[in-house]
């Protein structure tokens, strides 16, 4: 019995001491004397293994996720001779939820579960060790750039991804299902609005972008540094990502919208 | 060469997202009115301004103007206050025009309809802050029902 209680108190306490350590270590990656000349080329290396190859996956999914929604959405709609409502329905759920949420999710699965095992490799062949046997601050080094990469990323593929989602309920929407044009556009551009949507979209999808990005790091640089313990991180960081991610929505769209 | 390549890539990814936004911003998105901000106001009081919300447009004929920024209670009577901001495009409205309620389409969003009344020496022009006299308030479907029974039973 007392065995069972002292289990769960340490599970709480292993808790609180990894929050402590990513909270930590999230301090000290981003707190220093900024350094753009070294910085730079790292930030533009993790860019692009971060974004741009992220690229891809997002315009796809955010292309099919968006004709979807147009041909659902028409199916409803029709019945309620409310076709032309097709455009904001298509926009409004694509910039206030699926555009930060969904990218936030693949983002966590195509990018978060790379970082984490990169950085728990380097931490099993004590590439980190070595770093700072050398004077360098793996930190600053290796966290940083990785983190401000994904935080700039981030927003970047949801707009992009809610941009594509458009085109493609448009696709459906328009030239196949043959809702009126100038009706899909107007009624769309009269219920979006660009403080209340748009910009309520990228704070969203800035804030998913900080938590992915920290829980992935964390994951990574905190893992136990074994082949097994690096699998475990990976998939903790998918799953702690997806399920961060999914909470704060419901708390961010309540502050919002509520 | 590894990183310009690189850098070239990030310079096109930032450049698609921005492009992006643009795209939102100009063509999903309501720039028009809300963008040009010279604006006035405009009050009226109504008995019942029926589904009536913040932000509803403010109609001529058709053509938004303006859009219902506030409403609220005032007077001892508590009459609702609609605040209008309308934009500094169409400031040449009589004392004389008037606004009513109105619903597009049968279940439609409802919107004020404003028309502008006539001008000749003797009358002034709205200027901000001024209030529109002639209201005529929102059709309530369940009054009309109620009418409709009240003069059926009449008969």
């Amino acid at each position: 019995m007392l065995d069972k209680v002292a289990a769960l108190g340490k599970t709480v306490l292993d808790n609180i001491a990894g929050a402590g350590k990513a909270m930590v270590m999230l301090v000290r990656a981003l707190i220093g004397k900024p350094q753009l000349r070294k910085s730079w080329p790292l930030l533009m290396q993790q860019m692009y293994s971060v974004g741009v190859l992220s690229l891809i996956i997002i315009i796809i999914s955010g292309l099919f996720i968006g004709m979807v929604l147009g041909l659902q959405g028409y199916k409803i709609l029709v019945d309620f001779g409310a076709e032309q409502s097709l455009g904001p329905m298509v926009a409004l759920s694509l910039l206030r939820e699926l555009g930060p949420v969904v990218t936030a999710l693949l983002f966590a699965g195509r990018a978060g579960s790379a970082l984490t095992a990169e950085i728990g490799l380097m931490k099993a062949t004590e590439q980190l060790s070595s770093l700072e046997m050398m004077a360098v601050d793996p930190l600053r080094r290796v966290i940083s750039p990785r983190f401000w990469a994904g935080f700039y990323s981030m927003p970047l593929l949801a707009l992009i991804f809610s941009a594509v989602g458009i085109y493609g309920g448009y696709l459906v929407g328009v030239r196949w299902l043959g809702v009126d044009e100038g009706a899909f556009w107007s009624v769309m551009q009269s219920n979006v609005e660009w403080g209340q949507d748009i910009l309520n979209g990228i704070i969203k999808s800035l804030v998913f972008a900080f938590v992915v990005t920290w829980i992935a790091l964390h994951k990574g640089y905190h893992c136990v540094p074994t082949s097994v313990g690096i699998s475990r991180a990976t998939t903790s960081t998918v799953v702690t990502a997806s399920l961060a991610v999914l909470g704060l929505d419901f708390v961010l769209t309540a502050l919002m919208f509520g | 060469m590894e990183s310009r390549n690189t850098q070239l890539a990030v310079g096109f990814f930032v450049i698609i997202g921005v492009l992006a936004l643009l795209f939102l911003g100009l063509r999903a998105a309501n720039t028009s009115f809300s963008a040009n901000g010279e604006t006035y106001k405009l009050y009226a009081k109504f008995d019942n301004i029926g589904g009536l919300k913040e932000r509803s447009p403010v109609k001529v004929g058709g053509v938004v103007v303006g859009r219902v920024s506030n409403i609220t209670l005032d007077g001892e009577y508590y009459e609702p206050l609609v605040e209008m901001t309308i934009s500094k495009k169409y400031d040449e409205f009589s004392n004389t025009s008037s606004v009513s309620v109105l619903t597009s389409g049968l279940l439609g969003e409802q919107y004020i309809g404003l028309s502008p009344g006539f001008i000749d020496d003797t009358v002034e022009m709205l200027d901000d802050g001024d209030y529109i006299q002639d209201t005529k308030s929102a059709l309530v479907l369940e009054d009309l029902i109620g009418q409709f029974l009240f003069s059926q039973g009449n008969d």
